[in-house]
């Protein structure tokens, strides 16, 4: 059973012995009046970074956690949301991205990471259809939805979707995937990112502290493709 | 003060003296993953008292007939049957494994000497029979004693097999079995009051079984979206009205109720009533959705009510008035600046359960540390005990506990940062006519009793 640092099981004998149950973060505290305004940057950033982590986490899992899954990716459009200044970024259409996140704080800094939800959720909805093939009788008597779900038909359509726009979304890295392409990774950003960011002789390592996380969104997009190991990305400034 | 004049009803949780009963489960500190209990249940007499746990095993206990040959007994509950409800699977089809974890057990209605109950896991809900025999026959004409078969030639002459006692053997059954219709998790049954039908809650539908028929099930309330990356909020609790047969409530991840009735439409996508406190600006987080996401929803018994549990509270609802709860019961506040940690280490994503008395007028629910607190909903008195080895001394009186949120810490208080979070009390269940509990810690329960009772 994971336990947080510093909480013990002994009790009142052990005072000395205990650290603060994380009183030190007094930033993310709703009750600070500092963190009335708008919380630092830079405390949001280590709550972002947690909560990429456990969204990657839970993608991870064989069988995710559809729950913990949704209240992840919404906390972390809310950090996202409170991080990103209103007014700078454009909104940038996403072809996956459905027009029910109508979100233009997060569009441009999370097409990225939309995209790979996309496709991963739609993944998930993509084996459902499977394994609705073996179907139960369909009762005709009284209206109503017999279990099943999808048609066949649907099912068949769905194997299609998924996989094509898995393929446009990563670009052009899927088909490069046993190619090593490092030296042209900063061309590669290219069509993922904003194009208002950053021109092709930009690194992503070369960016200032805004586009911090769009690099940890990118190394999140990498792992999540395969394409890179499980390792922290270097980078200046972490 | 409720209950003070109705029959039978005892008063609700704060002018009664809890005492310690019984503790089953191993002693050992290392606790086996699969003797984590999930799911307490009392039979709607209260006489049984089933367990599941993640093991996927069901245990029955059953209450002791007073006894004038042994007082102190007191009406205990002892091992009455036990048996594996559920075994791990492995869906080829999905590469996936199926946990045997048991996520909900529910009773149903006695209609004769049998017992019936339903448990479920993630995928699968099973109808149980559970029966008792203490007769045999003997006498057969064409098997011997032993069971060994007879030659039918030597069979000469035929008797009437005769009844005889023998030590009481209680057999459980599996009588139907509801699979196939699940897509995601299974978190909630509830057992119509036509007791016919039945309901299944998983992450984004609801589904509408008949008890005698398994190779289908009728689809009632569906809220997955066309385009899965739409998707926002599951479904995290469901249940049936007590009375009306076609009135049912489910909750969701962002802390909504939706009352749906099956006689509106047959697809309750669209509901009939729309449950909501609006968000209290001054305590907004990151964290407001995840605390607000409700891990529990239950009707009261006399069907006026209904009761959700969040991370933090738990309110009473009153199903006439949809914009704001008529009751909020703070669980543990003092958790309320830890939410950060907590969201750290996943304790935050934790589902509690609560529960009503009998007579509606006390509820219960969990909390950290082995705490769990009662509130009295007429006194407005609410009440902090812990189910411990260390209180388990037959009959011995529990002592309210107290937890110091900050600054000067008191004797016999415990400051929030010693909770222990891995001893988390998330099921627990109140019979449905006298004051006595079980409260689920890990891999013990525990049974706690008035002491008038």
């Amino acid at each position: 059973m994971m336990l947080s640092k510093g909480l013990k099981r002994k009790r009142e004998e052990e005072e000395e012995e205990k650290e603060a149950l994380a009183v030190d973060t007094w930033w993310l505290d709703p009750g600070h009046p500092a963190v009335a305004q708008a919380p630092p940057a830079v405390a949001s950033s280590s709550l972002f970074d947690l909560s990429v982590l456990k969204l990657h986490h839970s993608l991870r899992q064989s069988e995710p956690d559809l729950r913990h899954l949704v209240l992840v990716v919404n906390t972390l459009r809310r950090i996202q949301a409170s991080m990103a200044p209103t007014a700078a970024l454009p909104p940038v259409p996403s072809p996956p991205t459905a027009p029910g996140i109508a979100d233009n704080l997060l569009a441009s800094s999370d097409a990225a990471l939309s995209a790979s939800m996309a496709s991963l959720l739609e993944d998930l909805s993509h084996i459902e259809g499977l394994s609705q093939a073996p179907q139960p009788l369909v009762d005709e008597g009284p209206p109503g939805r017999p279990t099943g779900g999808a048609p066949p038909s649907l099912g068949a359509l769905d194997l299609l979707g998924p996989a094509t726009g898995c393929l446009l979304d990563d670009g052009l890295e899927g088909l490069f995937e046993d190619i090593d392409t490092s030296m042209y990774d900063s061309e590669l950003w290219a069509p993922a990112s904003e194009g208002h960011k950053s021109s092709p002789e930009d690194g992503p390592g070369k960016e200032e502290a805004p586009e911090l996380d769009e690099a940890e969104l990118d190394y999140l997009m990498d792992v999540l493709v395969g394409t890179q190991a499980l390792e922290r990305p270097p980078g200046p400034g972490r | 003060m409720a209950g003070a004049g109705g029959g039978g009803c005892p008063a609700g949780g704060n002018d009664l003296q809890w005492c310690f009963s019984q503790v089953k489960g191993a002693v050992d500190e290392d606790v086996a993953e699969a003797d984590v209990i999930s799911t307490v249940e009392f039979s709607h007499s209260g006489d049984l008292l089933a367990t599941g746990d993640k093991g996927g095993r069901v245990v029955i206990f059953q209450r002791e007939q007073e006894n004038k040959s042994r007082p102190h007994s007191r009406g205990e509950y002892n091992v009455y049957s036990t048996f594996q409800s559920h075994e791990p699977e492995f869906d080829y089809l999905k590469s996936l494994e199926i946990e045997e974890k048991i996520n909900k057990i529910r009773w149903l209605p006695r209609q004769s000497a049998a017992r019936f109950l339903l448990s479920t896991n993630d995928k699968t809900i099973k109808l149980w029979k559970i029966s008792e025999r203490d007769k045999r026959a003997e006498g057969c004409n064409l098997q011997d004693e032993d069971g060994r078969l007879r030659d039918p030639s030597s069979v000469t002459a035929l008797r009437v097999p005769i009844l005889k006692p023998m030590d009481l053997m209680v057999e459980a059954n599996p009588r139907r079995i509801f699979a196939n219709a699940h897509t995601y998790h299974i978190n909630s049954i509830s057992v119509n009051s036509d007791h016919e039908t039945y309901l299944s809650a998983d992450d984004l539908r609801i589904n509408l079984w008949h008890l005698e028929i398994t190779d289908r099930s009728f689809n009632i309330v569906d809220i997955k979206p066309a385009n899965m990356e739409e998707l926002t909020e599951v479904i995290t609790a469901a249940e049936f009205h007590p009375h009306q047969c076609n009135v049912l409530v489910y909750s969701s991840s962002k802390g909504t109720i939706r009352l749906c009735d099956m006689r509106s439409s047959a697809l309750c996508d669209r509901h009939s009533k729309f449950f909501e406190e609006p968000e209290d600006p001054s305590s907004r987080s990151f964290f407001s959705e995840i605390i607000s996401s409700v891990s529990d929803v239950k009707f009261s018994h006399s069907g006026r009510y209904m009761m959700t549990r969040d991370y933090l509270s738990v309110k009473v609802w009153d199903l006439n008035m949809e914009s704001r709860p008529v009751e909020t019961h703070q669980v543990h506040e003092y958790l309320r600046s830890k939410l950060c940690s907590l969201y750290e280490n996943d304790c935050i994503f934790d589902k509690f359960e609560c529960c009503w008395n009998g007579c509606d007028s006390a509820i219960m629910t969990g909390s950290y540390n082995n705490f769990f607190r009662m509130f009295d909903r007429t006194t407005w008195r609410d009440v902090t005990l812990e189910a411990s080895r260390e209180n388990s001394k037959p009959r011995a009186s529990l002592k309210p506990r107290r937890v110091c949120a900050g600054g000067k810490r008191k004797k016999d208080e415990v400051s929030v940062d010693s909770l222990d979070f891995s001893k988390k009390i998330l099921h627990t269940a109140w019979h449905p006519a006298e004051n006595i509990i079980a409260v689920a810690a890990t891999n013990n329960l525990y049974i706690f009793q008035d002491k008038a009772n």
